[in-house]
């Protein structure tokens, strides 16, 4: 592999890892507070990416198409907790997963039925489809514009997180619900917030994607949702920024393997659970994380 | 003695209706009934890890890839298997695996419960659901490897003109030994170690239960039945692909012992019965329909989303579904104190 491939590379990589960062902080959050692996999430993902495909489709220009997907996604994502998950809070955690599995699995069928399971162009804009030559590589837009928002996003989340009484509340939920609860924090209320956050994110998300491959599935969340949340284990699973790291270290190796070795290119979707099994066998609170459960293993 | 001679009994008569109906019933019925004796056995093995044991798991469809690839490759006779390979020449080894069908069937079985060991060992060393997560991409991973070793399963193309063996005399037999090994382990001391489990892991360390080998053996036995449930499934339809094996599957499992009951494997044996009917009736859901004058399209998927609300429905309203964790003969019982 020359400079310039390696370079190419390298830059599809940080572009792929910042779209799986951005819906693995969802899926780590949500663990975070609820010790609930929420299936639904890539499907909220999903979600984004059709709502702004129907808003343009309507006839709205696409920045509002996003922010009409976005904030479709967040109503999406609170709504699946207020009907689904808020009642079952006292349940077995079984429960819980069976309902999340439920609602993923019905956002999936709803949205083909809704729309047809064959995939659809996503109608990203001229002026984010473009690219231009840096010397021998070839840049797409894209490429560039989503670490930058990543980046952004991801600061922002920090700053909620560690420097808000909100954040404060997020990360006193993840130690102690009942207890934060007698301190007199409206633990509903923040669970809202967390769950805004991280539809929003997995909407940023899925719309990034869909404008990098330019189609659409009713089931494109769920192998994308996999790895996010296998990015999400890796990093360490509580943490915001072990998310980001490992989705980045996912997007890495998935560019950089296919690279090297490409008769391995079919086995691309697989290498997100090797890296689940790995971490579980040698390093279960991942790279960042803290043993949440203080188990004994 | 009283028990042991209902048991026999029952045993018996179930047997008799078994061997009844495959001479009675059209073929169009004993292919409903078989489809349903195959969902009986996946839901009876599915519902010791997830309702028995508390784990909550998204397996069958790997396993039952698993064990349906392996019988296939042990029955269909050398001759077809040297046609049926079209993008590459079958591995050696594939050549030489053959066998009879029962055999084959307990080699998909145990090919299962190998792959479930394999699993245990990272998902049980640490706490949490990682599980459901692990066997849910296991379930991919097990596709994408079909799709990409033509040499062993012949890619996308799949194994066809897999021998007929599967009437309904060996599903409707396998159902019981099924159901008797089930309820069996449920009563005896590892039953009761993976309900204290279910019901709380710390006081179950603290009663001296051994929770990961408990958590590998259900998961394991699960493994197995699901296996030869494939293989039995394979046999059946005498043509897999590996597109045949998605969550979709699973997905019916799960609603069937969400339905029964977590934990009730009589429960299961309803519902896998309510359900195998209700699939085959529901159908005219999922094409045009004409509602209140208005003619709609024909949806496919609508089943599923109908399938979907059912389930969180029965969730949130009737967490423990028709019979809680309980069997049927639990309810005749006299309460003992």
């Amino acid at each position: 592999m020359d400079f310039s491939t390696f370079l190419q590379q390298l830059v599809n990589g940080i572009s792929l890892g910042s779209m799986y960062a951005l819906i693995a902080i969802g899926y780590t959050m949500v663990y975070g507070t609820l010790r609930l692996i929420n299936f639904a999430h890539g499907d909220i993902m999903m979600v984004g990416a059709f709502l702004v495909y129907l808003a343009v489709s309507v006839g709205l220009p696409f920045p509002i198409a996003v922010v009409v997907g976005i904030l479709g996604s967040v109503a999406v994502g609170v709504l699946t907790d207020k009907v689904a998950y808020k009642p079952l809070r006292d349940a077995p955690k079984i429960s819980l997963l069976i309902t999340a599995i439920g609602i993923s699995f019905f956002l999936e069928n709803l949205f083909n039925v809704l729309f047809g399971g064959v995939p659809k162009a996503f109608p990203a804009p001229e002026y984010l489809t473009t690219s231009f030559k840096l010397g021998e590589i070839i840049i797409p837009i894209m490429v560039v514009i989503i670490p930058v928002i990543t980046v952004l996003i991801l600061g922002g989340v920090l700053y909620v997180l560690y420097k808000t009484k909100y954040g404060m509340a997020i990360r006193a939920l993840a130690f102690d619900i009942p207890t934060v609860k007698l301190m007199g924090v409206n633990a509903d209320y923040i669970i809202t917030i967390v769950f805004s956050l991280g539809s929003a994110l997995a909407a940023v998300g899925g719309i990034f994607y869909a404008i990098s491959y330019p189609s659409i599935d009713p089931l494109m969340g769920i192998i994308v949702g996999l790895k996010a949340f296998a990015a999400a284990v890796l990093g360490g699973i509580g943490s915001v920024t072990g998310a980001v790291l490992g989705g980045f270290i996912l997007g890495f190796t998935e560019i950089f393997v296919v690279a090297l070795f490409p008769e391995l290119g079919g086995y691309k979707d697989a290498f997100a659970f090797f890296f689940l099994i790995l971490v579980l066998l040698f390093r279960p609170t991942g790279i960042m994380g803290e043993d949440l459960d203080r188990g004994r293993f | 003695m009283k028990s042991l001679i209902i048991k026999v009994l029952l045993i018996a008569a179930s047997l008799w209706l078994i061997w009844f109906l495959h001479n009675n019933l059209s073929s169009y019925r004993l292919s409903m009934i078989i489809n349903i004796g195959i969902f009986a056995i996946l839901a009876l093995s599915y519902n010791l890890i997830n309702g028995v044991a508390g784990q909550f798991s998204l397996e069958p469809n790997g396993f039952v890839a698993i064990g349906a690839y392996m019988t296939a490759i042990f029955i269909i006779p050398m001759d077809t298997k040297l046609d049926m390979y079209a993008l590459t020449d079958p591995a050696p080894i594939i050549l030489q695996m053959q066998a009879n069908f029962p055999i084959a069937l307990l080699a998909g079985g145990l090919a299962s419960a190998f792959i479930a060991f394999m699993l245990s060992v990272p998902v049980f060393r640490v706490r949490g659901d990682y599980l459901a997560i692990v066997t849910l991409g296991f379930g991919f991973i097990i596709r994408i490897f079909a799709m990409n070793s033509p040499s062993y399963t012949n890619g996308a193309m799949g194994l066809n003109d897999i021998p007929d063996f599967a009437d309904f005399r060996w599903v409707g037999s396998i159902v019981i030994i099924t159901f008797m090994v089930m309820i069996h382990i449920i009563y005896s001391k590892y039953g009761r170690a993976m309900k204290a489990l279910r019901d709380d892991e710390d006081a179950a360390i603290a009663m001296g239960v051994n929770t990961f080998k408990i958590k590998t053996f259900a998961f394991m036995t699960s493994a197995f039945f699901e296996g030869i449930g494939g293989g039995l499934l394979a046999s059946f339809l005498t043509t897999i692909t590996p597109d045949q094996f998605t969550f979709l599957l699973t997905f019916y499992l799960l609603i069937i012992i969400v339905l029964g009951g977590l934990g009730s494997m009589t429960g299961t044996l309803v519902a896998a019965i309510v359900i195998g009917f209700g699939l085959e009736e529901l159908r005219f859901l999922d094409s045009e329909m004409v509602i209140f004058g208005f003619e709609t399209d024909a949806h496919p998927g609508m089943r599923m989303v109908i399938f979907s609300v059912l389930l969180i429905i029965t969730m949130l309203f009737a967490r423990r579904g028709l019979f809680g964790d309980k069997e049927l003969s639990e309810f005749f019982k006299r309460k003992q104190s």
